[in-house]
């Protein structure tokens, strides 16, 4: 009994862990894909600024993710991992070349556009890699025993490639969105332009993801569609409809903090739309979250330690968030 | 292609490779955070602008290498699962959560203070501002005890027992934790870290030094980073016999690879210093050895007896000749920073630190001794436990993903290129840090308006010191 409530509240720890990753990283990923439409050096430099004290930081919730799903669930970890072999390594690599861009392009003036090149396609490699990682890990993986049993381009499929775009425009969305939080003047302008541009290929992105979902499987289809479970799961459409009008009001209006805080809570809802897809899989269709569960000693000593720290964590994440709260001034540069 | 190759050797490849050069990055921030604490604890403590000065020069180091070590670290924590998907399923539940508090106690620690230890000095004021430096410090420090512990239980695995599936289970975490080798792999391994940070710290004073031996940031770096030496590297010779006690203890086999003692001797085992280990043949050709003094170093008896790898199964040894060698590369270079440390406390003595451009040559060119020692030490370790992943339980065959070797061959290939493109220039960067020497009114990587010490300097009153100290 006790070793059942256990997965259930990692699954959600995990879930948690992931979506932090997202809404951070996201928005920080987003703003190197958007680095090609801000040419000038004096935006890019607010840019970076905007965002450099807190990066690192954002990463974290990441290596948090995967290390929590080995600890956590080892099984779930052990076949997922090979079986996104390539879009595993793809991020990782995609992480490093945007991760150095950070500190190296203040440290060279002739080869400066060479980190921007590096921050732009690191950030655009390692956001398709997540989002196509996450198409696969929907369509489920073929697993033998306690191993995958694929091959090494079993996730290559036009859905995985439609979520690797989606999310590239998702975390467009939120990169532009923080934009006209942090920035003024010129700059802001060109951040409420594209976040009207990403929000509608975000909307399209939603759609055609939803729309294509059910087809997998058909527990999908069950799932979403069965009565009385559409009960529960309608709202999450509906509340997308007003999530949108909201974020299009507010952009129409140029708000400055509320259009980043509703494309989060768009995110949100679409990760709550996955998470009753997959619910209660890990590996979707084959491993459950209790057949993966580590041991309940495991995952109680690891328990101890998220109660005490993550709340922890959170403070004094957002103290740093507070000490760099405001604008950023693009006369503050001075490299 | 690739498809003849082993997979498994491939992927071994892969994790020796991107391990290698991720560990350079953590050994010297490791030192270089506990330096920079003492240096703004010594700037608050004195107001003495010179403190601060080198407080900022070497922040923007540490910079460059923190996001280094970051970004090669998210690559380790995910190749558990990519390429050692079998030994994360079976050890996922032991070693995961050694793995998970690193991350919640440290790697959490060090980012959030980060960004205010860079950028925020001018934000929240000295105090707060040196709060952060050590709270960064302090999360450099948790991550190798977390690390070392997962690591060391690979090594000497206790406290667990094996369920069902075959996944190792904890049955007393705290003999987890504690295993028996993990105090004498921590204290190894961060007194390598704070030496091989003193090594470059003290290499860089002595660059500049022999240019100008009367700037006062490089003297006063450069005495600190001698001191380091001189106290430090003593007890680590100390640390590393205690440490080689426990392994001949807990892991004999790879004593004897470290040994070349293929054979067994009955009264009194010699101590090779240096000849060929031959692996297939079973012998060290062309051996210089003293007799028995191997046994009086390992048992501190001349006639104790030493078992040699002749009572192992071959399938179990290590591959002796990496092992042999870079263990003498390691206790070679160890001795040569000790001796970099008497020579400066000599030269300390006769009031010659500073003027002594033998011991400023020496010093320079043991700059880089510290990452190499580190290197060889880990490649000892780690190729001595060998053909274990969890040491006599877990063979490294059985412990790897079921990927084709063009998937891995693909993936080795690709790191190769992008670190060597990646840290090639991010060292290019530090040098050229490290190549002008610090000035009065140094400024922080701080992005945003210079921080002007004059502004934010802590004890009221205090005299900027100029470059003429």
């Amino acid at each position: 009994m006790i070793a059942i409530d256990l997965a259930i509240i990692w699954a959600f720890i995990i879930a948690f862990a992931v979506f932090v990753y997202v809404v951070m990283d996201g928005f920080d990923l987003g703003l190197g894909i958007l680095f090609p439409l801000f040419p000038e050096k004096r935006d890019r430099d607010v840019i970076m600024n905007s965002v450099a004290p807190v990066w690192d930081g954002n990463e974290t919730w990441l290596v948090l993710g995967g290390g929590g799903l080995m600890a956590a669930f080892p099984l779930a970890y052990a076949v997922l991992m090979p079986a996104l072999y390539t879009p595993m390594i793809a991020m990782l690599l995609g992480l490093v070349f945007r991760g150095v861009a950070f500190e190296f392009r203040w440290r060279t003036t002739k080869e400066r556009n060479r980190w921007d090149i590096a921050f732009f396609g690191g950030s655009i490699l390692a956001t398709l890699a997540q989002g196509i990682a996450l198409g696969a890990i929907l369509q489920g993986v073929h697993v033998e025993g306690r191993h995958y049993g694929g091959g090494w381009w079993d996730w290559l499929t036009p859905f995985s490639i439609l979520t690797g775009v989606s999310l590239v425009i998702g975390y467009s969305l939120l990169g532009a969105t923080w934009l006209v939080m942090k920035t003024e003047g010129a700059l802001r302008d060109r951040a409420y332009h594209l976040s009207w541009i990403f929000l509608l290929a975000m909307l399209g992105a939603i759609g055609a993801v939803s729309i294509a979902t059910p087809f997998l499987h058909v527990q999908y289809t069950h799932r979403w569609f069965a009565w009385p479970n559409i009960l529960l799961t309608a709202p999450v459409p509906v509340a997308v409809a007003a999530v949108t009008v909201l974020l299009l009001r507010s952009l129409a209006n140029k708000y400055d903090y509320q259009p980043f805080f509703l494309a989060l809570a768009l995110f949100a809802l679409s990760y709550a739309g996955l998470g009753i897809s997959m619910y209660p899989y890990v590996v979707p269709q084959s491993i459950t979250i209790w057949q993966a569960a580590a041991p309940a000693n495991s995952q109680l000593f690891m328990l101890v330690g998220v109660a005490g720290l993550i709340p922890l964590i959170l403070g004094y994440t957002a103290w740093a968030y507070w000490v760099f709260r405001g604008k950023v001034k693009p006369e503050s540069g001075y490299h | 292609m690739f498809e003849g190759w082993d997979a498994v050797v491939l992927a071994r490849a892969q994790f020796a490779f991107t391990m290698s050069f991720h560990i350079i990055f953590p050994a010297f921030s490791i030192g270089l955070a506990s330096y920079l604490a003492v240096l703004e604890a010594l700037w608050l403590a004195t107001g003495r602008e010179v403190y601060i000065n080198l407080f900022n020069y070497w922040l923007k180091i540490f910079a460059v290498a923190f996001g280094m070590g970051v970004v090669s670290g998210i690559v380790m924590s995910y190749q558990f699962g990519t390429n050692w998907s079998a030994f994360s399923d079976k050890t996922g539940p032991v070693i995961g959560p050694l793995m998970a508090y690193e991350v919640l106690t440290a790697f959490f620690l060090e980012a959030g203070f980060l960004g205010v230890m860079l950028f925020g000095l001018n934000r929240v004021g000295p105090r707060l501002h040196f709060l952060a430096t050590l709270m960064v410090a302090i999360g450099t420090l948790i991550s190798a005890f977390w690390i070392l512990s997962a690591n060391s239980w690979m090594q000497t695995p206790a406290g667990h027992t094996v369920n069902e599936a075959g996944q190792f289970i904890a049955a007393d975490w705290l003999k987890v934790i504690f295993n028996p080798s993990f105090p004498y792999r921590l204290v190894h391994m961060v007194l390598a870290a704070y030496l091989t940070t003193a090594l470059v710290v003290g290499a860089v004073g002595a660059w500049h030094l022999l240019r100008d031996r009367h700037l006062a940031g490089p003297r006063v770096m450069f005495s600190m980073a001698m001191w380091m030496a001189t106290l430090v590297a003593p007890i680590q010779i100390l640390a590393g016999d205690q440490h080689g006690l426990n392994t001949l203890e807990h892991q004999p086999v790879k004593i004897m690879a470290m040994e070349g003692h293929f054979e067994s001797h009955k009264d009194g085992a010699p101590l090779i210093l240096f000849g060929l280990p031959n692996q297939s043949a079973g012998r060290v050709d062309y051996a210089i050895e003293v007799p028995k003094l191997g046994s009086l170093i390992l048992k501190h008896s001349l006639d104790a007896p030493m078992a040699g790898l002749d009572t192992v199964p071959r399938e179990n040894w290590p591959p002796v000749p990496i092992t042999f060698w870079s263990f003498r590369i390691m206790v070679g270079l160890g001795f040569l920073i000790a001796g970099l440390g008497l020579f400066s406390l000599l030269m300390r003595l006769s009031g010659k630190l500073y003027d002594s451009r033998l011991l400023h040559m020496f010093a320079l060119l043991m700059g880089p001794a510290g990452f190499m020692a580190v290197l060889a030490g880990w490649i000892t370790t780690e190729t001595g436990r060998q053909p274990y992943t969890v040491y006599g339980l877990l063979r490294t065959v059985e412990s790897a993903s079921p990927l084709a070797a063009p998937a891995v061959a693909s993936s080795l290939i690709a790191f190769i290129i992008v670190y060597f493109a990646v840290f090639t220039a991010g060292i290019i960067y530090l040098l050229r840090l490290m190549a002008a020497p610090p000035h009065p009114g140094e400024e922080g990587p701080s992005h945003e308006v210079p921080i002007r010490t004059a502004g934010i300097t802590p004890a009221a009153g205090a005299v900027a010191e100029g470059a003429a100290r």
